[in-house]
C-alpha cells in the first residue's frame, strides 16, 4: 500500500470508529431532517412576488388566486429597473384596460408561472367582459401532498449544512488527535510529505459527504417526506466535492488552533450553527431582513446551499454551479493559506 | 568522520528559556553499538535524541548521522532510522497489527512484516486488539515494533522500559537483544542503572545536560574507587568483631544479615573462610549506582 492509501485508511477507520463523529456525521443531521420535515411538512410552497403600479380589475382578479404577492412602487420605470437587476422576477403596470408586464427570462420557472397566471387572468376579464359564458371550462386541484415544499429545501440544506460539520469536525479532530499522540511527529520522521498528510485526509473528507448524500437523500425520497429529486441531481457531485474541500479547509484551521478534541468539538459547533441559520439551511431566508441576507453572502455555507437547492430540486442547469464554486474555491485558498500559516506538527 | 561511526554528535546545546537542558554533549556511537544514555527526570536524555533523531534543532553543535546533517528534515536519512518516542505515539482506533501495517507503508514497505514484528515482540495474540485495549507493557512493545517496522538500520528507544514490571521488563530485554543481533545499532535511555549494566555495549551517565561519563558499564564502574559489599548470615560473628577485620572499612547489621565494606575482597574473604564464616555468602561489586553517587554527589533516584 502506498503511504496516500494507508493514510486515508487510517483516517477513515480512526473517523469511523469515533462515536462521536458518527453522531455529529449521520445522526444528528438525519434527526433533524426527520424533525423538520415531519414539523414544516404541511407548510404552503411562499408565494412569487412581483412589483405592482396602477389599479385595475385585472389585479383585483389576480390578487384573489394567491399565487403572488403584490409589492406597490411608484413608478413602472424602477419595478422594471428592479426586475432586470433581478430583485422580483416579474413586474406588472394596469391602467384601466392596459396591462403591462415585464419578466426576467433568467429564471425560467418563474418567468413561465407568472406569465401563464397572468395571462389566464387577462384572459377571464376579457370573456367576463364580452358576456358570453366560457366555451370550455376548467377545473384543477392539486393532488399532492403540500408538504413536498418543505422537503424540497430541507434535503439540501440539512446535507449542506451536515456536510460542513463533518468535514470541519472530522479534519479538526483527525489533526488535534494525532498532534497530540504524538502520531503526526511521527509521520515526520517517516519519508511522508506534508501534501501526502493533507490530501489523504481530504479524500476521507470528501468520501464522507458523498455518504452523507447518499444516506440524507434516500432517507428524504422515502414516501414519508416524498422528496423529488430535479433532471440534472448529478450536478450536485461537483458542488459536493468543492464544499468538501472548503470546510476541509476551515477544519484544518480549527485543527491548527484547537489543542484539545473538547475544544475542536465547541469551535466547530461556534462556527458551524450561526452559520446554517444565516444560510438558510433550516428555514429559507426569502423573509429574512435585507442586512441578514447580504451578510449570508460572504458565507460558504450559503453558497453551497443555494447551489445544492438549485441542482438537486429546482431544476437548474449547470449554469447554477458558476457563482457557488468560484466563492467556495476562493474561500478555500484563502482559509487554507490562513490554516498553512498556524499549522504545526507538534503542541510547542 | 571515522569510518564505522553511525553518529557523531559534537557540543550539543539547546536551551528552553533559562534552562540548558541539553548542554555541551559529545559522543559517538558505531555501528551495532548498544549505547545507552542513563540519567535522573529532566537530565536530557529525550532532549539529546530528538536533536540526533532530526526533531530538534539543536541550539549549538552538530551531528551526523550516517554522515549526513539530521536538521533540517532530511528525507534521505528517514528510512535508515527507527523512533520509539517517550509518549508512545498510535494511531487513534487502530488494532496492533493495523498500527504496524500503517506505520510499515509510510515507509513503502509491504506489509507482510507485521506478522513478523509482533512475533518478534510477543504480541500476536494481540494483533486485532485495538491500540488503546492494551496493557502498558504490551504498548511499549508494540511500539518498538513499529520503530522495526521498516526495518531501519539504527533504532532510537526513549525509555522502553519505564512502568514495566520486572517480569515484562526482562521480556523487553530479551527483546532488545534480538534486535542488536539483527545487526542494529541501538540507542536507549533508560532510568536504570542496572538495567543498562546488562544490555549496553557503552553507556553515557547524563545530568543536568550533561555527559558525567561514557564507557563500557564494567569500565566505569571498575575505574571507581568504590567498595565490594560482602554479606554473611548475620549471628556467625559478632557486630564488633566484624568491623576490626583486615580490610573492613564498614560493617553493619541489617536484621537479616551481615554487611561489610571493603576494597580487599579478595583478602576479607580469605579471612573469612578460614573462620568458616562463609554461610550465605554474596558478593556485590560496585554499581552504575555507585558511579552516579560518586560522579554527582547525591544519591540516584530513577
Ligand atoms: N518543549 C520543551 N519546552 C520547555 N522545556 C523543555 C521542553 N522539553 C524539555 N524541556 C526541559 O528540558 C529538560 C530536559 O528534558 P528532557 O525531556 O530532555 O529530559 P529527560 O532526561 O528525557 O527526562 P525524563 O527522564 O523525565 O524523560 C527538562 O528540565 C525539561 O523541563
Ligand atoms: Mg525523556
Amino acid at each position: 500500500m502506498t503511504a496516500f492509501k494507508s493514510l486515508s485508511v487510517a483516517m477513515f477507520k480512526g473517523f469511523f470508529r469515533e462515536r462521536v463523529a458518527l453522531f455529529f456525521t449521520f445522526l444528528m443531521p438525519l434527526m433533524f431532517l426527520v424533525i423538520f420535515g415531519l414539523i414544516f411538512g404541511g407548510a404552503s410552497s411562499s408565494k412569487t412576488k412581483i412589483d405592482v403600479v396602477g389599479d385595475g380589475p385585472v389585479l383585483t382578479a389576480l390578487n384573489s388566486t394567491g399565487i403572488v404577492e403584490f409589492q406597490r412602487v411608484d413608478s413602472f420605470d424602477t419595478a422594471v429597473q428592479a426586475v432586470r437587476s433581478g430583485d422580483v422576477p416579474a413586474a406588472i403596470s394596469v391602467q384601466g384596460n392596459k396591462v403591462e408586464l415585464r419578466y426576467a427570462a433568467s429564471d425560467s420557472v418563474q418567468a413561465g408561472t407568472v406569465q401563464a397566471v397572468i395571462r389566464s387572468v387577462v384572459d377571464a376579464v376579457n370573456i367576463k367582459a364580452s358576456g358570453k359564458p366560457p366555451t370550455v371550462t376548467l377545473n384543477s386541484q392539486q393532488v399532492e401532498d403540500s408538504s413536498l415544499s418543505a422537503i424540497q429545501y430541507l434535503t439540501p440544506g440539512i446535507l449542506s449544512w451536515g456536510l460542513a460539520t463533518s468535514a470541519i469536525f472530522g479534519s479538526a479532530l483527525t489533526l488535534v488527535n494525532w498532534r497530540k499522540k504524538q502520531v503526526l511527529r511521527r509521520i515526520r520522521l517517516a519519508p511522508v510529505s506534508t501534501g501526502t498528510v493533507i490530501s489523504s485526509r481530504l479524500l476521507v473528507t470528501i468520501g464522507t459527504s458523498v455518504l452523507q448524500a447518499i444516506l440524507f437523500v434516500a432517507v428524504a425520497m422515502t414516501p414519508v417526506f416524498g422528496l423529488k429529486l430535479a433532471g440534472q441531481w448529478w450536478l450536485a457531485l461537483p458542488l459536493l466535492v468543492l464544499g468538501s474541500l472548503s470546510f476541509f479547509s476551515i477544519g484544518v484551521l480549527v485543527g491548527s488552533i484547537a489543542k484539545s478534541e473538547e475544544a475542536a468539538t465547541g469551535i466547530t459547533n461556534v462556527i458551524v450553527l450561526p452559520m446554517a441559520f444565516l444560510s438558510g439551511t433550516f428555514f429559507p431566508l426569502q423573509n429574512a431582513p435585507q442586512w441578514l441576507q447580504t451578510v449570508s453572502e460572504v458565507l460558504p455555507l450559503r453558497h453551497l446551499n443555494d447551489g445544492m437547492v438549485d441542482v438537486l430540486v429546482r431544476g437548474k442547469g449547470i449554469e447554477a454551479l458558476g457563482v457557488p464554486a468560484l466563492v467556495l474555491l476562493a474561500f478555500t485558498i484563502v482559509v487554507g493559506f490562513a490554516a498553512s500559516r498556524v499549522f504545526s506538527w507538534e503542541d510547542s | 568522520m571515522s569510518k564505522g561511526n553511525t553518529i557523531v554528535a559534537e557540543g550539543l546545546r539547546k536551551r528552553y528559556g533559562d534552562l540548558w537542558a541539553v548542554d555541551g554533549v559529545s559522543f559517538t556511537v558505531g555501528e551495532g553499538e548498544f549505547f545507552g544514555i542513563l540519567g535522573p527526570n529532566g537530565a536530557g536524555k529525550t532532549t539529546t535524541l530528538e536533536i540526533i533523531e532530526g526533531l530538534r534543532k539543536p541550539d549549538e553543535g552538530s551531528v551526523r548521522l550516517f554522515g549526513e546533517q539530521p536538521w533540517p528534515r532530511n528525507p534521505k536519512l528517514l528510512p535508515r532510522i527507527g523512533v520509539q518516542l517517550q509518549a508512545s505515539s498510535f494511531f487513534e482506533k487502530l488494532t496492533a497489527r493495523e498500527q504496524l501495517e500503517t506505520f510499515a507503508s509510510l515507509y513503502g514497505v509491504s506489509t507482510g512484516t507485521a506478522a513478523d514484528m509482533l512475533e518478534l515482540v510477543g504480541l500476536t495474540d494481540k494483533a486485532d486488539t485495538r491500540e488503546n485495549k492494551l496493557s502498558g507493557g504490551q504498548r511499549q512493545r508494540l511500539s518498538i515494533a513499529c520503530a522495526l517496522a521498516h526495518d531501519p538500520d539504527i533504532v532510537f528507544l526513549d525509555e522502553p522500559t519505564a512502568a514495566l514490571d520486572p517480569q515484562a521488563r526482562r521480556n523487553l530485554w530479551d527483546v532488545l537483544r534480538a534486535i542488536k543481533d539483527r545487526g542494529k545499532t541501538i540507542v536507549y535511555t533508560t532510568h536504570y542503572l542496572d538495567e543498562a549494566e546488562i544490555l549496553c555495549d557503552r553507556t553515557a551517565i547524563m545530568d543536568k545536560g550533561k555527559i558525567l561519563a561514557m564507557d563500557a558499564p564494567a569500565t566505569l564502574v571498575r575505574g571507581l574507587d568504590a567498595p565490594t559489599h560482602v554479606m554473611i548470615e548475620r549471628g556467625i560473628i559478632a557486630l564488633d568483631d566484624a568491623k576490626s577485620l583486615a580490610g573492613v572499612e564498614e560493617a553493619s547489621d541489617d536484621g537479616v544479615s551481615l554487611r561489610l565494606s571493603t576494597r580487599h575482597p579478595g583478602k576479607l574473604l580469605s579471612t573469612l573462610a578460614e573462620r568458616g564464616a562463609l554461610e550465605g555468602l554474596q558478593v556485590r561489586g560496585a554499581t552504575l549506582e555507585d558511579v552516579f553517587l560518586e560522579l554527582t554527589g547525591r544519591e540516584y533516584r530513577a
